[in-house]
């Protein structure tokens, strides 16, 4: 009972005097219960549902329906598409970052805003804006034509519109993080004689290590993940530009349900171990920030 | 290194961080930059280092004009309030970081930087600590691993802002003392800037007052303190009472009553009489004095802080008296300044 809060000591009342932030032993079962049906409910649930769905003729079909040379294409593309986009991310991630954190120039908080667009923005439209911009009836799409650039219905497009869309979760992490390290770092690395590049290397980037790997894993996710936006652009053409959300749509829409499911399996597993290396890194990352704080 | 600013002027936006200023620092010299927040006090340590470009303005290295040249290219050792450690880096790693990130023709080898390194944590009495890492080091500790590797560089000129500003009371007296024993042995160019007037005339040899953008004075801690140029630095630097006065004739007024003090060659009109609480003798009598009645005393370590009340409009006057010396409240005290100084507006 000692959890429950203290005893008046010493007058030898045996009442118990509450915590004044501990809620009735009934509240907290109430309020605890509640959120694990919830999470029961909205979240174990359907996760089961898909694994179950995916092994029900066993793991042998499992096996068979991924070996689909469609779905292995559509497989072989999320990847494609992660590879490209990520690293692009990372880069533009990192600069953008730079450049608001440690430097004052005008038009910084439209610079801002501007970052948190692809968040803001319904991906439909985001895959929309490069119809437009690529679209048969644009002014690029017939010039780019004319010269043999395919972007729409084709990778290029899938690409351009997931680096949209994932292009926030970077530059999003690392702008607090480098804010709040601030430039003497920095400026006792140049005073010692280190050059521009020696800087970023050597202390930039250790510094902001931490952060920048979680939001490489959130990016990641999402670029494996993303369905609207890549739905728009990318023409739904089996074998060549079907990403595994799209894959697993066309599966489903066809009654396929095992294959639709085992795809399904495929992008579960991956949110999972996402959360799993997300939890990982925030207790090494939170170890790092609470170190910065102290120092 | 002799490091001379010569019409530095700077702005950020449209306010003016510094205005003309101009300073000769000599080789080997320990020198303070004292002044309130917002007098330029680290605008114009930066702008020395390199790290900020003057607006207009010329800072030489020497004979050699530096004010072109990178905050790489200059050599410096800076040393931050914040310790600015890299604290992914052991202590030994940071120390060495100057030396390891040159350019191979110029960079020692791996043992010599090591030796190097030990060596300045040998001077820096932190022996046996090369392998910590920052966040498991004090506050002091951290600043002495900064000095070190700021040290490392054999740097043209050390700088340092606000060094113990981040320590509490008793580590930052400590470092003080220590700081002035490495300046005495290593003998580097060093400028330090401060708020904290204790630190500034305890370890400076010429101590530099600022204020909103220039130099109201320098000069050695001893002058400083005792022929204050203008109302600010003797008002900003240690205790001081002001009060209204009149001359006449080469004496000095308050309202009515001559305060016995003669001001030969000072023309005649309305001056402010500037003294410091110590700067005092006390009187019997009754004229040629300041007379006063006691309103609060309070004892602070070895002296009595004694308040009166001199009558009169601005009339708060506090003297010290030896703490054997007695008063109570609403007693009367008469004295009479022994070193002072008139200030016109």
């Amino acid at each position: 009972m000692a959890h429950d809060g203290a005893t008046t000591a010493g007058t030898g009342n045996t009442e118990l005097v509450r915590v004044a932030t501990s809620e009735h032993r009934m509240a907290r079962y109430t309020l605890i219960g509640l959120a694990l049906c919830f999470v029961g409910l909205f979240l174990v649930l359907p996760l089961a549902a898909v694994f179950t769905e995916a092994f029900r003729n066993g793991p042998g079909e499992f096996l068979t329906v991924l070996s689909d040379p469609e779905t292995f294409a559509a497989i072989e593309l999320t990847l494609l598409v992660a590879v490209i986009a990520v690293p692009l991310n990372l880069v533009f991630g990192i600069a953008a970052a730079w450049a608001i954190a440690k430097f004052e120039f005008k038009g910084k908080a439209f610079l801002t805003t501007l970052i948190d667009l692809p968040f803001s923005v319904s991906p439909v439209i985001s895959g929309l804006v490069f119809i437009l911009l690529f679209g048969s009836h644009s002014l690029l799409g017939p010039w780019l034509q004319h010269h043999g650039v395919q972007i729409l219905f084709a990778v290029p497009g899938i690409v351009l519109a997931t680096i949209f869309v994932t292009f926030p979760f970077v530059a999003r992490e690392l702008i607090p993080l480098m804010q709040e390290q601030g430039t003497s770092d920095e400026e006792a690395a140049l005073s010692l004689g280190a050059s521009g590049w020696q800087t970023f290397w050597y202390v930039t980037l250790p510094n902001i290590k931490w952060g920048l790997l979680y939001g490489v894993l959130l990016c990641n996710a999402r670029a494996m993940g993303e369905f609207g936006a890549v739905s728009v652009v990318s023409g739904h053409i089996r074998g060549l530009t079907n990403t595994m959300p799209l894959q697993v749509e066309i599966l489903y829409n066809e009654y396929n349900f095992v294959a639709a499911f085992a795809v399904a399996t495929l992008l579960a597993l991956l949110a999972l171990v996402t959360l799993v290396l997300k939890s990982l890194l925030e207790m090494k990352y939170s170890e790092q920030i609470a170190a910065s704080r102290r120092h | 290194m002799e490091v001379r600013v010569q019409n530095i002027r700077k702005e950020f936006g449209r306010f003016p961080a510094l205005n003309d200023v101009s300073l000769d620092i000599r080789s080997g010299e320990l020198i303070a930059l004292l002044g309130p927040s917002g007098s330029g006090k680290t605008t114009l340590l930066r702008l020395i280092a390199g790290l900020e470009s003057p607006t207009e303005g010329t800072v030489y290295f020497g004979n050699e004009d530096a004010s072109r040249k990178s905050v790489q290219q200059r050599n410096i050792g800076f040393v931050f309030q914040h310790y600015a450690l890299f604290r992914h880096m052991t202590v030994l790693d940071n120390v060495s970081f100057g030396l390891t990130i040159r350019p191979s023709g110029r960079r020692p080898s791996k043992a010599d930087i090591r030796q190097r390194a030990l060596e300045l944590l040998d001077l820096v009495q932190l022996s046996g600590l090369e392998k910590r890492y920052p966040a498991q080091l004090s506050g002091g500790q951290r600043q002495r691993v900064a000095l070190a590797r700021a040290m490392a560089v054999e740097p043209n000129v050390l700088l340092l802002d606000e060094p113990f500003g981040a320590l509490d009371a008793q580590v930052r007296k400590e470092l003080r003392r220590w700081l002035r024993e490495i300046h005495d042995r290593t003998g580097h160019t060093t400028v330090f800037v401060t708020h904290d007037q204790d630190e500034a005339l305890e370890l400076a040899d010429r101590v530099v007052v600022m204020s909103k953008g220039q130099i109201e004075q320098i000069g050695t801690p001893d002058e400083i303190y005792d022929t204050p140029n203008s109302p600010f630095v003797f008002g900003f630097i240690g205790q001081s009472n002001i009060l209204p006065v009149r001359v006449e004739n080469g004496q000095l007024w308050i309202a009515d009553r001559s305060i016995g003090v003669s001001a030969q060659g000072e023309p005649d009109g309305p001056a402010q009489l500037y003294f410091r609480p110590h700067d005092i003798e006390l009187l019997d009598g009754n004229g040629g004095c300041i007379a006063g009645l006691v309103t609060v005393t309070r004892r602070v370590a070895g002296t009595r802080h004694v308040e009166l009340d001199i009558g009169g409009a601005n009339s708060r006057v506090e003297i010290e008296l030896p703490p054997e010396k007695v008063t109570s409240d609403h007693s009367r005290v008469a004295f009479r300044p022994t070193r002072w100084k008139l200030f016109r507006d």
